[in-house]
């Protein structure tokens, strides 16, 4: 069995999760077309989320408890480890989000299993799995390979094309988990969500750094722009500690992985941390009056020039 | 109590990387303490500097070379330091069973570890480590309080942040905005070489790796690099908007 376990927010299967499920039926291929793929949904009042990937899976194993109704890693990595078990699971494939890297080691000891993190191709081949991922901030790509009969990987998002839903639905299954208590105290949330579309799922992502000036010319540039192209906004650390902008937009070794069709960087240098973040995307626009900076070279076009000149003249241009 | 706090060296990041022989080639290059890690160090040192009795170990496993990553961890402050031996690369659920037996031995109740390795990008050790030991995590804190045993603090999570309180003995996982990490002064330096680093071999961890790495290749994705001047920022707009449409076809 291919164990999936389903990655969701808001009420809704995450793009995350079908990206896993075309991982899944490759595997399941390489492997002989009989192993099937069962997904499994964790969480509270989730009866939405799992009639939903019912279109995803061979079958669906659900695990609807008040007790899910917050992550935590020791109560996941637990679950996920006995429904792995109990199903005698070969490849359990787990979202790269950060907290799907962050129980996923939990999973691994527990099944004594190797991990894959963050992996960007695989292949099962035989008892062995190779796998490719980004090191040395997404600057080297490096293969890897496990042997043994189980192994815990975790999908970098953004990289698998999504798979299509199938059109009959996969038996569903309540499941008994026994799970410890939790002992991560979570006495306050910050959730930083707005209106526009999210920024790891965006086919266009607009950036700024320092260089938009202020909070309100982020406003005014960014924001106007992302607008204007039905973008995602990112931004950098560097205005994120400002506190120019919320943590949930920064882009990075410590914010999040894009890597939408098109970049567009306004102000940003392209620190090796910032770039980490967005050097796959697919074109890479930068708008910067330093010539030297280093985002350019990993730029397809670039403006060199300022910001409060050349922003609101690409978008007359754009509503042109 | 006892504070471990784990160390890598790591390119330092205004190099750029190399690959020969199947492997990123780290000779003659500037190496540096993980900033990542430089958090953990500065953390621990700052709870004992609030009025915790805390003695701070700084533990690396790897080649020789690691060892000048933890003599500036004990320029910075660090009491004393391990170091495991090797030149095999281990992943990190094989390295987070040479930290927790050293935590045990050591009868540590606190373990601080970068939030992400800058060489293996990896985020794993945290979780593995306090796996191991059947303690609590707290990954990517940004915010940390101690009183008594409780630690108190802000972390992120996938949206957005969350304060927690856990019960020591714990893991945690520290990042940038945590602190900022002090520079060892030229006393403290000089002090430092007269702290105990400590050897240890790595048999006896009796590691089997279950990751084999297989091959690395820098993929630079070929850029088109066509950079406008901007001073007629008219122009430069409209010949960039033509430029995403026509010839890259990236917008409407
Ligand atoms: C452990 C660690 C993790 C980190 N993680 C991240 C991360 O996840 N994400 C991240 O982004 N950074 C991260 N950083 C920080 C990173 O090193 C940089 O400091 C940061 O990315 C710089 O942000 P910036 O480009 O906005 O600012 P700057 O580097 O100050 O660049 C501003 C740019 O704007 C240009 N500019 C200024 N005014 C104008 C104008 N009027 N018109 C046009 N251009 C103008 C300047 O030429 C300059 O190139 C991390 C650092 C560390 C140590
Ligand atoms: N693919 C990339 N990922 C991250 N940084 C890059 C990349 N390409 C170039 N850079 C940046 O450009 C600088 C010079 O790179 P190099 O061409 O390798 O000497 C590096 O120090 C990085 O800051």
């Amino acid at each position: 069995m291919i164990l999936i376990v389903v990655e969701h927010a808001n009420g809704k299967v995450s793009k995350s999760t079908w990206e896993m499920v075309t991982v899944a039926r490759e595997l399941a291929q390489q492997q002989g077309s009989d192993t099937p793929v069962a997904a499994l949904v964790l969480g509270s009042n989730v009866a939405a989320i799992a009639t939903e990937v019912a279109r995803a899976a061979d079958q669906v194993l659900v695990a609807d408890l008040p007790a899910l109704a917050q992550y935590d890693p020791e109560l996941w990595s637990a679950a996920v480890a006995q429904i792995a078990r109990e199903g005698e699971a070969s490849v359990i494939l787990i979202g790269g989000s950060r907290s799907g890297r962050e129980y996923s080691p939990r999973v691994a000891i527990k099944l004594d299993a190797p991990l894959l993190e963050d992996v960007i191709s695989l292949k099962a081949i035989g008892g062995a799995i190779t796998a490719q991922r980004y090191t040395f901030l997404a600057r080297v790509t490096e293969t890897i390979e496990a042997t043994g009969p189980v192994a815990v990987v975790t999908i970098k998002p953004g990289i698998f094309n999504p798979a299509t839903p199938r059109t009959e639905s996969a038996e569903q299954f309540d499941v008994d988990l026994d799970l410890p208590a939790s002992r991560l105290n979570i006495t306050g949330k910050t959730a930083e969500r707005n209106s526009r579309v999210s920024l790891t799922e965006a086919d266009i992502v607009v950036s700024g750094g320092r260089g938009v000036g202020s909070a309100e010319g982020f406003t005014q540039y960014v924001e106007a722009l992302a607008d204007q192209l039905g973008a995602a906004v990112g931004a950098t650390r560097a205005i994120v500690d400002a506190g120019w902008r919320a943590y949930s937009e920064q882009v990075g070794q410590t914010g999040k992985t894009v890597q939408p069709k098109l970049y567009i960087a306004v102000g940003i240098s392209g620190a090796v941390q910032h770039l980490s973040g967005m050097n796959k995307s697919k074109t890479i626009v930068a708008i910067n009056r330093d010539a030297e900076a280093p985002i350019f070279k990993i730029s397809d076009y670039g403006i060199v020039g300022d910001v409060p000149q050349l922003l609101p003249a690409i978008l007359a241009e754009l509503k042109k | 109590m006892r504070i471990l706090t784990y160390i890598r060296q790591v390119l330092d990041a205004e190099e750029s990387v190399r690959v020969a022989n199947n492997t990123v080639a780290l000779e003659s290059s500037k190496l540096v303490m993980d900033t990542m890690d430089e958090y953990g160090v500065e953390e621990a040192l700052r709870l004992r500097e609030s009025g915790v009795e805390a003695e701070i170990i700084a533990i690396a496993v790897g080649p020789a070379r690691m060892q000048e990553a933890l003599r500036t961890a004990l320029a910075m402050g660090a009491d004393r330091a391990i170091h495991v031996e090797t030149d095999t690369r281990l992943d990190a659920i094989a390295l987070s069973k040479i930290l927790a037996e050293i935590a045990q031995k050591e009868e540590a109740t606190l373990i601080f570890s970068g939030g992400q390795q800058a060489d293996w990008d990896s985020h794993a050790l945290g979780a593995a480590t306090a796996e191991r030991l059947n303690w609590p995590q707290a990954t990517w804190t940004s915010a940390l309080e101690l009183k008594g045993t409780t630690l108190t603090g802000k972390h992120d999570v996938d949206e957005g942040s969350e304060t927690f309180t856990v019960e020591l003995p714990a893991v945690i996982t520290t990042q940038q905005g945590l602190n900022e990490p002090r520079y060892p002064t030229l006393p403290n330096i000089m002090k430092s070489k007269k702290k105990e680093l400590r050897k240890e071999s790595l048999d006896q961890f009796n590691i089997t790796p279950k990751i084999k790495f297989a091959g690395a290749e820098i993929q630079v994705k070929a850029r088109l690099n066509k950079i406008l001047n901007g001073k007629d920022a008219l122009a430069a707009a409209a010949e960039l908007v033509a430029l995403l449409r026509d010839e890259a076809k990236v917008i409407a």
